[in-house]
């Protein structure tokens, strides 16, 4: 019995040992590969952080308006966010690489699937951000024309512009990260065929008058309101 | 040398066959058929009392006219003028017409023009507005005469205006061209003007002509090129003229073509302008310039209104191209009465500085930098309107002296900032 249990407690040890030295390179490997991992983040970290400086990435992000809800958010800049972004995701995939190593098979198939779903994520952040930049560039374009040609809540009409683009270009990104896609399908649908309805109301209804005025002043102008209309400014 | 490739076959074959000229005439047009007989009248007038041995063709470049505007222009024979006329040509005058684009771009068709009087080696040429009503024969005189015999490149018109007309240029143009490029030319951006035949050539060849913009604001570039290039400036002084009549909606486009224009060019000319402190007269022929001081209604209720509007309104705007304290004090003003309300002058030219560093910066769309200007610039029409309500002419000119002198002031202002980095 005695000889039983110290010949099964040592054939544990040698499966344990066994399997220790089998394992041990594989998880040397894998720590040299998340060491050279933390190494290369780093440095494209820091040549990223360089080249979006150089090409003013902060300006282009605060015509976006995304500076903006990084100040209320308390966050960092834009390009420091890339940069760690960056950053974090090559030493990930590294860490990743280095744990496929390790020949866990479930662990492979979810890894796969990662490094898969990588050029998805990229393309949906590079949506989202041209696609803000868009809706950015189009709000104040619509609110400088409409406080120079004089119509009422010009911040209005800019924040309808703003939210219109940005509802489709969420749709987009979500679409393409195949996240819930039958569900945002729906939702876009609802949000934009509501926004339009309203819009549609307010314009019928709530803007009546402004409709009448606008009509009024763009095709019955008196000849007096025509004299003092304008100074030739040049 | 300018190639000449954008020119049609057609006009090409016109220009051959009308040969080597002493002076050319340009007159871009579109949809001007109201006005524009009576002006060709008085430019053949002009030619036939002033230059009747000179070899002269007129240049018409339109954009796309469909009420006959061109017609018009190529149809007035020189016997039309004989009736009432005591002189007779002693060579012919040319009227050749060519359309350049279906759409009207004011570069294009000066470019079409300094492309004509390069092609056919014309000593002096003048450029005249078909909507210039006001126009006499003298006004041809005036601009020609001191190219062609005196050997100036540029002659700059000063007209007798309307102490309220023209205010883009009295409180924006004029003060801030002779502030950066210290030449004190009253018109910079000109309507009608007179050049060599050198001046054209030079800027055809070197000016960056675009396809996409239709070049809007050459008038202005002409003026510019001609400081820099250190060409001889000389204004005349051409009489009386109409102010043309505009709608609210045409201010953006006024300033996108002459301080779009201005702003953009101050960046190449940078070690022009930045080395210049001070600023010198440019010869003159002619009377002095004088005001006209007619009551005149201005609606200056809806001047301060949209000033106020737009201060409000596109805070978020101004945030990225004001300076804070600007921006504060834009602030302050828009909150006071109309009776108190007042938009300094020390204030206005801050504004327009921070305008012109923002804009070399590019802290937002350029357009959009332009356009945020409009509203602010209603906000000084007030100012100035209020200030002169009752002011004599005298009073006048010397306000806007004061306000040139004070851009020239502020000069190191503008430099300080513009060699910052953020």
């Amino acid at each position: 019995m005695r000889e039983m249990i110290i010949s099964e407690l040592t054939q544990a040890m040698q499966d344990l040992a066994r399997g220790f030295a089998h394992y041990l390179p594989r998880l040397i490997v894998m720590l040299i590969l998340a060491f050279l991992g933390w190494l290369i983040a780093y440095l494209v970290k820091v040549i990223l952080r360089s080249f979006l400086r150089l090409i003013k990435f902060d300006r282009l992000s605060e015509n976006a308006g995304a500076s903006q809800l990084l100040n209320k958010a308390a966050l960092p800049s834009a390009t420091e966010i890339v940069s760690r972004f960056v950053f974090w995701l090559t030493l990930f995939g590294f860490i990743l690489l280095g744990v496929s190593v390790l020949g866990i098979l479930s662990l492979q198939e979810e890894i796969a699937r990662f490094f898969l779903f990588l050029p998805r994520l990229f393309a949906a952040v590079l949506i989202l951000f041209f696609g803000m930049l868009a809706a950015s560039f189009s709000a104040r374009a619509a609110l400088l024309a409409a406080v120079n040609a004089n119509i009422p809540s010009p911040r209005l009409l800019s924040l309808a512009v703003r939210s219109i683009i940005m509802v489709f270009v969420l749709s987009v990104v979500f679409e393409d990260l195949g996240l819930a896609e039958q569900t945002m399908l729906v939702a876009f649908g609802i949000a934009f065929g509501a926004l339009m309805l309203g819009l549609a109301i307010a314009f019928g209804i709530g803007g009546k008058d402004l409709a009448r005025r606008f009509l009024e002043q763009k095709f019955v102008r008196t000849k007096k309101e025509q004299d003092e209309d304008e100074l030739s400014p040049l | 040398m300018e190639d000449g490739n954008f020119l049609s076959d057609d006009f090409l074959r016109q220009l051959i066959n009308v040969g080597e000229v002493d002076i050319l005439v340009g007159l871009p047009t579109h949809n001007n058929a109201k006005t524009v007989g009576p002006i060709v009248h008085t430019i053949r007038n002009g030619i036939l009392r002033g230059f009747p041995r000179e070899r002269t063709v007129i240049i018409n470049a339109d954009g796309g006219s469909r009420d006959g505007t061109s017609e018009l222009i190529t149809g007035v024979s020189i016997d039309d003028l004989r009736p009432d006329s005591t002189v007779y040509a002693l060579r012919t005058l040319h009227a050749i017409s060519t359309k350049y684009s279906s759409t009207p771009h004011s570069g294009v068709a000066l470019r079409t023009i300094l492309a004509a009087a390069e092609l056919l080696r014309a000593k002096a040429c003048i450029v005249i507005s078909p909507e210039s009503e006001s126009i006499t024969p003298e006004w041809i005189s005036g601009l020609i005469r001191p190219v062609y015999y005196d050997g100036f490149d540029l002659v700059s018109p000063t007209y007798q205006r309307h102490k309220f007309d023209g205010l883009l240029t009295t409180n924006l143009l004029y003060p801030m061209v002779r502030a950066l490029y210290g030449v004190r030319i009253r018109e910079a951006y000109m309507s009608e003007f007179g050049f060599s035949g050198r001046l054209g050539s030079q800027f055809l060849e070197r000016n960056q002509w675009s396809d996409s913009n239709g070049d809007n604001g050459a008038e202005l570039r002409v003026t510019l090129a001609a400081v820099t290039g250190g060409f001889r400036i000389c204004q005349s002084f051409l009489g009386k003229k109409d102010p043309v009549e505009r709608r609210a909606a045409d201010l953006v486009p006024a300033l996108r073509q002459s301080v779009g224009v201005l702003f953009s060019a101050l960046e190449p000319d940078f070690k022009v302008w930045s080395a210049i402190s001070g600023s010198q007269e440019v010869p003159a022929t002619g009377d002095d310039l004088e005001f006209l001081l007619n009551p005149l209604r201005v609606n200056r209720k809806r001047l301060r209104d949209m000033f106020v509007s737009g201060v409000s309104e596109l805070e978020s705007v101004f945030q990225s191209i004001l300076s804070s304290s600007t921006l504060a004090e834009l602030k302050r003003i828009a909150g006071l009465s109309e009776e108190e309300f007042r938009y300094p002058a020390e204030l206005w030219v801050r504004t327009v500085y921070e305008f012109a560093a923002a804009y070399q910066k590019s802290v937002i769309n350029r357009d959009h930098i332009i356009q945020a200007l409009a509203p602010l610039f209603r906000g000084r029409v007030f100012t100035f309107v209020v200030e002169n309500r009752n002011a004599s002419a005298n009073d006048v000119a010397n306000n806007i002296e004061g306000l040139c002198l004070e851009f020239e002031r502020l000069k190191p202002y503008l430099l300080e900032m513009w060699k910052s980095k953020e």
